[in-house]
């Protein structure tokens, strides 16, 4: 397990994004469209406990339900944590709480931010209310936040709850329901490729193609990914393979792909560099693409600057025989 | 509720993990996983094609790297093609599902193995992912936020106070002081807060590291182990998504797991419980009704070395070894997987006199 980080340890920022976009449920679509007019609703279950945020299925017997009741937008908090060092996508981009808040008229509590002043304005029990966005769109961020508040206020406009009765009924309709939510995410990330690829990479910006060969096997892997699948051992032995290689097989592609800027059609193949174990892939220039063929002989073409081959185009040799390449296919 | 008798012998009979580090920038996870998996295999003399099942637990989300756990087959020596699954959880839930596949009879061993880089991103970040995406995950509640909103609740509830918290934290990390694999060795001041009430120290590391064992029965176990840990009963339970609907001062899926498992049956001498959180040793010490002569995480726990997806499956691991070393002849392995212990597992292995 030693492995020492030496200088050839490559980094490089990865950020991953991903917008999903999400169908709402009839509870759900009531729920957000509801915060989005200022009103907050619960839905019951068969014991008569009031869950808000509301849930499609009951939480312990599963079953489906669907009997929405309007709660206040205020209550009570029932625990907290003072977040010292708020994180990118955070409620607040100051020192905030984070508090599981029990509406009033609700058996369960929500989570989100409480804006407070300081850890020592915070305790369990203490009384808070919902501070609305200014901009509402149908989604958990309508409430910013909440803020503290005095036993006694009154709900924002729309609270309909009358002072420790049952909350009332609701029919969940809104004009222009919400019926889905597109959450973004992002994540970021510092990638390192490891021993092997940081190995084969910087190979590469020496325009040499360097793969690695199991012990066991003998199989030269290019690019190598540090084991063998085969023999399910470390691949340590560098082996400089190609520059020349062999069309195993290809296809034609007919379709421009998004931010590609490259005529159609044009061909990719599998090419085994002469030395190489497996074929890896590249595009085939210098030749029309309807005179690709298996067998072809062609060799990598550097841009000016680039890490890795822009295409490859033929050598001119006489093409393969298909016996010195079939099991490489 | 009665547990369930298991319908075969089953047992851990080896157990191996990496050196578990806060960055492995110089490996990929199939070059942090390989030697642990060699480990495991040498030390039952086992080749991979001697394996009936292989499962794995990883998250792509953790390093950014989609498909990883695909990769991470390399190390195992995939081909000819073998039998295989994966579980996007911790590896403690594939070492469960392969010991179903050996229950069932269609397997006799198989290597079960879990590896987690938590190095490439932010994982307080990332597994806010994990959480409800209409109602939690848009607000970004990050894993220390949510184990803090736990252990105020305890403190609330009377049921613990920081200088408990830091107790814990230290007996863990005197314990780990003998662990030569752990991330954190020995006792250390308990720091500032991270997210009130929880401090620095109450925290588990971040780091990078992989685990596996190996599973086999009957008297196949017998000729690779010289003391297997046989594994009595193993259950998960899981509750309610909604941190507002669930009592966090409580653990009833633990409860139920280990009841399922057989955890009270008899009392048990060591307990590795996998609480990455301080507060949640307290939970899950109630949990399980632990008295102060069980000794609780003497590998040093989680909050020794955290490796996400790993961590779980190194307490199955952790428990297995001693079983193995003759320090334990009843042991309670836990994994949990979640926010604030939603889903649980338990399991019970002893060796025999
Ligand atoms: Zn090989």
């Amino acid at each position: 397990m030693a492995g020492s980080a030496g200088p050839e340890v490559l980094r490089a920022p990865l950020v991953v994004e991903f917008p999903f976009t999400r169908s709402l449920g009839p509870v759900q679509s009531a729920f957000l469209t509801g915060l989005r007019e200022r009103t907050v609703l619960g839905v019951r279950t068969g014991d008569g406990r009031v869950l808000v945020p509301p849930v499609e299925y009951d939480p312990v017997t599963a079953e489906e339900i669907r009997d929405l009741v309007e709660v206040g937008a205020t209550g009570t908090v029932t625990t907290w944590a003072w977040n010292p060092a708020p994180r990118r996508d955070q409620p607040l981009d100051r020192p905030f709480a984070w508090v599981l808040v029990q509406l009033d008229g609700a058996d369960t509590a929500l989570l989100h931010a409480l804006d407070a002043p300081g850890p020592e304005a915070v305790h369990s029990g203490m009384r808070v209310r919902v501070r609305w966005a200014a901009e509402r769109t149908g989604a958990i961020t309508d409430i910013a936040c909440f803020e503290p508040g005095e036993p006694g206020e009154t709900d924002e406009p729309g609270g309909t709850r009358e002072a420790g009765g049952e909350p009332a009924a609701h029919s969940g309709r809104f004009d222009d329901p919400v019926t889905g939510i597109v959450a973004a995410a992002r994540l970021d990330y510092t990638y390192s490729p490891g021993r092997a690829q940081s190995a084969y990479i910087n190979g590469l910006s020496a325009r040499r193609t360097v793969g690695e060969r199991c012990p066991s096997c003998r199989k030269v892997y290019v690019p190598p990914r540090g084991a063998c699948p085969t023999c399910g051992v470390a691949t340590e032995e560098r082996v400089e393979v190609g520059p020349a290689g062999t069309v195993t097989t290809y296809c034609i592609v007919n379709i421009k792909a998004k931010n590609l800027d490259i005529e159609v059609p044009y061909v990719y193949a599998h090419i085994a560099l002469d030395g190489a174990g497996l074929a890896l892939h590249g595009r085939i220039g210098g030749i029309p693409y309807d005179q690709v063929r298996m067998g072809l002989r062609v060799e990598p073409v550097w841009s000016e600057g680039g890490r890795y081959p822009d295409h490859y185009r033929p050598t001119g040799e006489p093409d393969a025989d298909y016996e010195t390449y079939k099991e490489l296919i | 509720m009665a547990p369930t008798p298991a319908a075969r012998d089953v047992a851990i009979v080896a157990f191996a993990q990496s050196d578990h580090r806060r960055r492995t920038d110089e490996l990929s996870e199939v070059e942090l996983l390989m030697p642990v998996l060699h480990q495991v295999l040498d030390a039952t003399g086992l080749k991979t094609s001697d394996i009936g099942f292989t499962c794995s637990g990883s998250s792509d989300y953790l390093a950014g790297r989609a498909f990883s756990f695909t990769m991470a087959l390399d190390g195992v020596g995939a081909w000819p093609p073998i039998s295989e699954s994966h579980v996007e959880m911790d590896g403690a839930w594939a070492l469960y599902e392969a010991w179903v596949k050996i229950l069932t009879g269609e397997a006799d061993t198989a290597l079960v193995y879990g590896y987690g880089k938590s190095s490439p991103g932010e994982v307080r970040d990332v597994l806010t992912r994990q959480l409800d995406p209409y109602y939690v995950a848009p607000l970004w509640p990050d894993s220390v936020a949510l184990a803090a909103l736990q252990a105020q609740a305890l403190i609330d509830a009377g049921e613990t106070d920081e200088p408990a918290l830091a107790a814990v934290a230290a007996r863990s990390r005197d314990a780990a002081s003998a662990n030569s694999h752990a991330q954190v060795r020995g006792s250390r001041p308990q720091g500032d807060y991270v997210v009130h009430p929880l401090r620095t120290g109450d925290c588990p590391p971040i780091g990078d590291g992989a685990a596996a064992v190996i599973l086999a029965a009957g008297d196949r176990a017998r000729e690779l182990c010289a003391r297997p840990a046989w594994i009595r009963g193993m259950d998960h339970r899981i509750e309610a998504h909604g941190l507002g609907v669930r009592d966090l001062t409580d653990s009833p899926s633990t409860r139920l797991a280990g009841e399922r498992a057989g955890a009270f049956e008899l009392p048990v001498d060591t307990a590795e419980l996998h609480a990455p959180f301080t507060s949640q040793e307290i939970v899950l010490r109630k949990a399980l009704r632990l008295g102060d002569d069980v000794a609780v995480n003497p590998s040093g726990g989680a909050l020794a070395a955290n490796p996400v997806m790993a961590a779980g499956l190194v307490r199955l691991g952790e428990a297995a070894a001693r079983i193995h070393r003759g320090e334990s002849d009843r042991a309670l392995a836990h994994a949990t997987s979640g926010p604030c212990l939603q889903q649980n597992l338990v399991a019970v292995l002893e060796g025999e006199s």
